[in-house]
């Protein structure tokens, strides 16, 4: 016999179940997905409109760091190439500076490291939730756009990196109003100490006023372009291709 | 005029009577929609990393004052130091199809209802437009319109405490307010909705606001009043919290007072009037 008690559960179950997958064919619905992406370009347009292009973020002092600063994402590029430079620290590495460039570069290390550079502390804000705040030091990415001259046309900087990331070359992308923002660098240390493999060692983006997910580590080329279509799947990183992550990660 | 014809045109108990302005029925059933959606939506944001901390940063090494988890086959709450084994709705439960999951809230407390922080993000940010420009309009039409003057600020006398008291008696006594009466909010209506639409409306989308990167570059003064980023995180947290509890308690109010005659005067405007008691 079917209790009043079970059949009111099973119903409500059911009444559930049919809400539920309802709600999971309405979120995989590419119209529907399409209008909410459709946020996106509202609230990175409503920030530009807010803050001034070099508004800074806040840069903190020594006392506020994070005993420990996380590491996320890829912590240790796969690979005998990386492990290669790694055990020669970085030695031989090179940051290649090319497409819509008047004068494209190949820096070593060492060259990056004698160029001037910028100690700023800041807040890490990972888009799953947790912040962390570390002392970044690095060669302001501006001073290396008008070292290779951007050439008109030119409208973003894809940041190819030396990892993979789930069998996919990690990239990502900004464009020039964050690219030439004072506080965007290269980074090369992080709390007095070369830059750690985990946290993107050699040299890692710092784009202060978006999440953890645009800093791009092992940055290995930056390539000017003028649109976002032809590199990956056309979405200008490797979270936004694979994963539907905001293009413009101001939030 | 003579006050013997106001006092007939006064409405009685049984008569039907318009209540609810077509903005705040818009509003009301946008909202109803949007609070479900931004609660569900943010469980799974908060999915992603289910601690929370006080101050400007924090992470997987940092203290954090609330941690939902599991351990070993259980699932756990932890407040401070306080420990509540949460298992099968908490940190740790069964999915749909009986496979065990360790995330904080389950499946069916979340959009999407299996686990993707991206895909929440596109529903937040997305029903946050729609709170914030509803909460604006709402907020402008109401002041030019003077349905929050007239309507939801309690004057002096609502405020004395023994009548917010006697209220609260008379709530409890589960005797609402009936004929002519029951055509105004009552002083803890007023203070409910009063708290929602000026506190934690503009709480919630303020802490929020203070999680941008981009907002901190823009209006810093927002990381000093909430004390930093993962401090405005924990507000906003507590915040749906406070907005489940508003829910609870507005739905209980609805049943109590009648559901058709009140889901009607939301939906057509129109209330009837609960008769006068014989005392």
């Amino acid at each position: 016999m079917i209790s009043r008690r079970g059949l009111i559960g099973s119903l409500a179950a059911g009444a559930g179940g049919l809400l539920l997958s309802g709600c999971n064919r309405i979120n995989a619905n590419p119209a529907v997905r399409g209008l909410l992406q459709g946020a996106e370009g509202l609230t990175m347009r409503a920030q530009r409109i807010v803050a001034d292009r070099n508004a800074l973020a806040r840069e903190f002092s020594a006392a506020d760091l994070s005993p420990i600063f996380r590491a996320n994402g890829t912590r240790q590029p796969a690979g005998a190439e990386y492990e290669a430079h790694r055990l020669a620290g970085f030695a031989d590495w090179r940051l290649v500076i090319d497409g819509l460039v008047a004068r494209p570069l190949s820096l070593s290390l060492a060259q990056i490291r004698s160029m001037p550079h910028r100690t700023q502390i800041t807040r890490h804000d990972c888009v799953e939730g947790w912040s962390a705040i570390g002392q970044w030091t690095g060669v302001p990415l501006h001073l290396l756009l008008d070292q290779a001259g951007l050439r008109s046309g030119a409208r973003y900087l894809i940041f190819h990196c030396a990892d993979r990331y789930a069998a996919a070359d990690y990239y990502e992308s900004i464009d020039l109003i964050d690219a030439f923002h004072p506080q965007t660098m290269l980074a090369w240390g992080l709390n007095r100490q070369p830059l750690p493999v985990g946290n993107g060692a050699p040299l890692r983006l710092r784009v202060e006023r978006q999440l953890g997910y645009k800093h791009a580590k092992y940055v290995r080329r930056i390539e000017a372009v003028a649109s976002l279509a032809a590199v990956g799947r056309g979405k200008g990183g490797y979270w936004e291709d694979f994963h539907d992550y905001a293009w413009y990660a101001g939030i | 005029m003579s006050a013997n014809e106001v006092s007939e045109k006064q409405p009685r108990g049984g008569d039907l009577v318009p209540r609810h302005r077509l903005s705040t029925r818009v509003w009301h059933w946008v909202n109803a929609f949007t609070i479900f959606i931004m609660l569900m939506s943010g469980l799974m944001i908060f999915n992603a990393h289910p601690r929370l901390y006080w101050g400007q940063y924090g992470a997987n090494y940092d203290r954090a004052w609330l941690q939902v988890g599991s351990i070993g086959n259980e699932g756990i709450v932890q407040i401070g130091d306080r420990r509540l084994v949460t298992t099968g709705v908490l940190g740790l439960w069964k999915d749909r199809d009986g496979a065990v999951k360790r995330k904080a809230f389950p499946w069916w407390a979340t959009i999407p209802s299996s686990y993707s922080l991206a895909d929440a993000r596109l529903w937040h940010f997305f029903f946050a437009w729609v709170l914030v420009i509803g909460a604006l309009a709402y907020g402008a039409i109401s002041l030019v319109n003077r349905h929050i003057q007239r309507d939801l600020l309690p004057d002096r006398r609502e405020l004395r405490p023994r009548h917010i008291w006697h209220d609260i008696a008379q709530h409890a006594r589960l005797r609402f307010p009936t004929g002519a009466a029951a055509l105004r909010y009552n002083v803890l209506q007023k203070l409910a909705y009063l708290s929602v639409l000026f506190g934690l409306i503009p709480l919630v989308v303020l802490t929020g606001l203070t999680m941008s990167p981009g907002v901190n570059a823009a209006w810093p003064a927002l990381l000093d009043l909430f004390g930093g980023r993962q401090s405005a995180r924990s507000i906003h947290f507590l915040c749906a919290g406070g907005f489940a509890l508003f829910i609870l308690v507005h739905l209980l109010m609805v049943i109590l007072a009648g559901p058709f005659n009140e889901v009607r005067s939301m939906v057509t405007g129109r209330y009837r009037l609960p008769k006068e008691r014989a005392e």
